[in-house]
């Protein structure tokens, strides 16, 4: 039995500059990771990368999905597996509208698990509910995808495209940046709604108050681009208490001595 | 290329007109005649245009001149071509159509419908030999000749002619759909829309070609919007890939007048367009889109030109271009803004993707402002697919060749999005998903 990730001594560099530097992870199906950290510590690098931005180099190390070699494999054939990532800053398209990339986005997955695709009318009834519970009006449906869309609409899309999609692996980055509490609430009922034994979830967040309402099963603080400590709910508390700065200082020797800025 | 070695190909076509002047349509009409003449003449003077000339710095028709295009003062006869024709035409579009095959009208599948009283849409063809003198205010009145208009001039035989009366508006469009199928002719439809005070019409002029063969069109189109009269015109250039396109569109515009072109390049192996809107009185407004899609090794120019020679006047210009393979797309837009042009408002940009390695864009927006209290703007840009939009898409499992003809749909439809005609919208998409590796795939967006 495999761990749904297994994440082994990764090294990943930007423009020459080492940002990940022996990373190690495994996540269990079941199981919310939530991975902490100061800024340009690393953390968006690591889900960008995890999800197959190509813009990363990876240099060492090895990132094993269900007990496959995921760095092999390319950004729509992780998602077609179950890998999903939200985006910290949601990607605006012009001229593609959201409804066009919900559904193509369902049925090539549905056609990679072998199940039939949906037709016009299945479809919108699906997402029809799915958006009903992440309080989106039925209007942002036919907008161009994330167009015009307020911080608030792009992170429900985020979370709403995860609904659709029901990925096995689930990377949310800073999806809690930017909101308000009742928007943080819906968001965050939608992400809980989505826990399940069979599912993984890694929540990438600077703050602990997402924390409060998806209740992470471990924590782990990234600084350097290295995990420093892992712990339970309550490191989460800590930090918020104590800051980064006394996890940073004990960082291993060998990593940057700048912390550099990471990824968009 | 210097004077002695175009010499050959001007003396053939000086010469190729001398043996069919007598059967040009309008030969008994001195007027006609001498415009004819005055035409070759300049044409026998200059020549084809080199790259030495500006308006043609990166644009060399050499390959025109090289190929012996004759010009047929009868045309091939349109027979058996019905059910190749009708794949052309817009159906599901009410309206009138004029259908023209290698530049001369055929009556058999032209369909005019009843007309509002006084409206004419008949045949340049007609006109030069029966009513020339109706001809005689507009025909020679070009703003900006060309040494391709003098060719046409001199050689045309036969276009539309529409005439709308004061205050008509013309509710339905009139298609016209040029059809090449003669290989090594050299066609010249000369087309002339006037409305006069208050009048609407929009026109679909659409080009044509039998795939597989060579051949030349030269099309000059004119167009006169008197005092708050409103002309839409769509140009579609959907040529063989082994045709070449000269193409050009000279508007005069009266006070308050609105004039929007749409020309939409996906043909030819090489073609040119040339529109040009003339503000002579305050207040008129003109909007040029366009868009050309380019693979291959095609080559795609449009010069357009705006001068806003009285105050008052608005223009907006939005130009996009796709190139992919070794094609190469020109877009020179030039604006001029005379002295006591004030409160003149141009906006211009072009936005160009460039799809590969070996395709290359040559784009220059060209200012020219005489008066002190206008707006004018102008952006172009030059650029890939962007990676950000392409990770995206792929992230949601969409692969990598769709979600590259998706984000190029996307940003060509753009322009096409602007024509108000639904069934022309609905063709360009399908031609343009043609155009796209993976097209089929995201057919159900169109």
């Amino acid at each position: 039995m495999h761990a749904m990730l297994e994440v082994r001594n990764l090294q990943v560099r930007v423009d020459d500059k080492p940002i990940l530097s022996g990373l190690d992870l495994t996540v269990a199906a079941g199981e919310v990771h939530a991975i902490m950290g100061p800024n340009g510590s690393g953390k968006s690098t690591l889900a960008q990368v995890l999800a197959g931005r190509e813009s990363f180099v990876v240099t060492g190390g090895e990132v094993r999905y269900r007990g496959r070699d995921l760095l092999a494999m390319a950004p729509e054939e992780r998602a077609r597996e179950g890998v999903f990532l939200a985006f910290q800053y949601p990607v605006e398209i012009p001229g593609v509208s959201n409804v066009y990339l919900l559904k193509s986005a369902l049925n090539s997955v549905r056609k990679h698990q072998g199940l039939p695709e949906l037709d016009a009318v299945e479809f919108l009834a699906l997402v029809r509910q799915k958006m009903k519970r992440m309080q989106m009006p039925d209007e942002l449906l036919y907008r161009a995808v994330n167009e015009g869309f307020s911080g608030g609409e792009k992170k429900r899309n985020e979370i709403l495209q995860m609904a659709m999609l029901e990925p096995r692996l689930a990377i949310l980055d800073e999806t809690d940046s930017g909101l308000d509490i009742d928007a943080l609430q819906v968001v965050a009922n939608g992400i809980n709604a989505l826990r399940s034994p069979e599912r993984a979830m890694i929540l990438v967040t600077h703050y602990q108050r997402l924390l409060d309402y998806v209740v992470p099963d471990q924590v782990h603080v990234l600084a350097h681009g290295r995990i420093v400590k892992s712990g339970g709910r309550e490191l989460a508390f800590e930090l918020e208490q104590r800051g980064y700065a006394w996890l940073e200082a004990q960082a291993p020797s060998g990593a940057p001595s700048t912390p550099g800025a990471v990824t968009p | 290329m210097n004077d002695s070695e175009s010499r050959p190909a001007r003396d053939r076509i000086v010469a190729d007109h001398a043996q069919i002047a007598s059967l040009l349509p309008g030969a008994k009409t001195p007027w006609i005649l001498q415009a004819r003449r005055i035409a070759l003449d300049r044409f026998a003077q200059a020549g084809f245009p080199s790259m030495r000339d500006e308006e043609w710095k990166y644009t060399s028709v050499a390959a025109i001149e090289k190929r012996a295009f004759t010009a047929m003062p009868n045309g091939a006869g349109p027979g058996g071509l019905e059910s190749g024709i009708a794949t052309h035409l817009f159906a599901d579009l009410a309206g009138h159509r004029l259908v023209f095959v290698d530049g001369r009208a055929a009556p058999a599948l032209s369909l005019v419908g009843r007309l509002p009283f006084g409206v004419s849409v008949g045949t340049l063809g007609d006109m030069l030999e029966r009513t020339p003198e109706a001809l005689e205010p507009f025909l020679p009145q070009i703003h900006h000749q060309t040494i391709f208009g003098s060719l046409n001039t001199a050689f045309m035989s036969d276009g539309a002619y529409v005439h709308l009366p004061r205050g008509v508006v013309l509710e339905e469009p009139i298609q016209l759909l040029f059809v090449a199928t003669s290989p090594n002719a050299a066609i010249h439809p000369r087309n002339l829309i006037v409305a006069e005070a208050g009048a609407q019409a929009t026109v679909i002029e659409h080009y044509v070609g039998r795939d597989g063969v060579e051949y030349f069109t030269n099309a000059v189109t004119q167009i006169f919007a008197a005092e708050g009269a409103a002309v839409e015109h769509c140009k579609l250039q959907q040529e063989a890939t082994q045709g070449f396109h000269v193409g050009a569109i000279h508007v005069a515009q009266g006070r308050d007048s609105r004039f929007v072109s749409h020309s939409m390049a996906f043909g030819a192996a090489l073609a040119r367009n040339d529109i040009t809107t003339q503000f002579d009185a305050a207040g008129c407004s003109a909007t040029l889109n366009g868009l050309y899609v380019a693979g291959g090794r095609q080559h795609i120019d449009h010069h357009t030109r705006i001068d806003h020679a009285q105050p008052d006047g608005t223009s907006r210009e939005y130009y996009r271009g796709v190139l992919d393979g070794r094609s190469r797309g020109v877009f020179n837009g030039k604006v001029i803004v005379h002295a006591g042009a004030q409160h003149t408002d141009a906006e211009q940009l072009n936005h160009n993707l460039l799809l590969s390695e070996g395709s290359e864009i040559d784009t220059k927006p060209q200012l020219e402002i005489y008066a002190d209290d206008v707006k004018c703007t102008h952006g172009a840009t030059v650029g890939q697919l962007d990676d950000t939009q392409l990770f995206y898409l792929r992230s949601r499992g969409v692969e990598e060749a769709t979600a590259r003809a998706l984000l190029t749909y996307a940003f060509a439809q753009d322009v096409i999005d602007r024509i108000r005609i639904a069934p022309v919208r609905a063709r360009l998409k399908q031609l343009l998903l043609s155009r796209l590796p993976q097209g089929h795939r995201i057919r159900e967006l169109a």
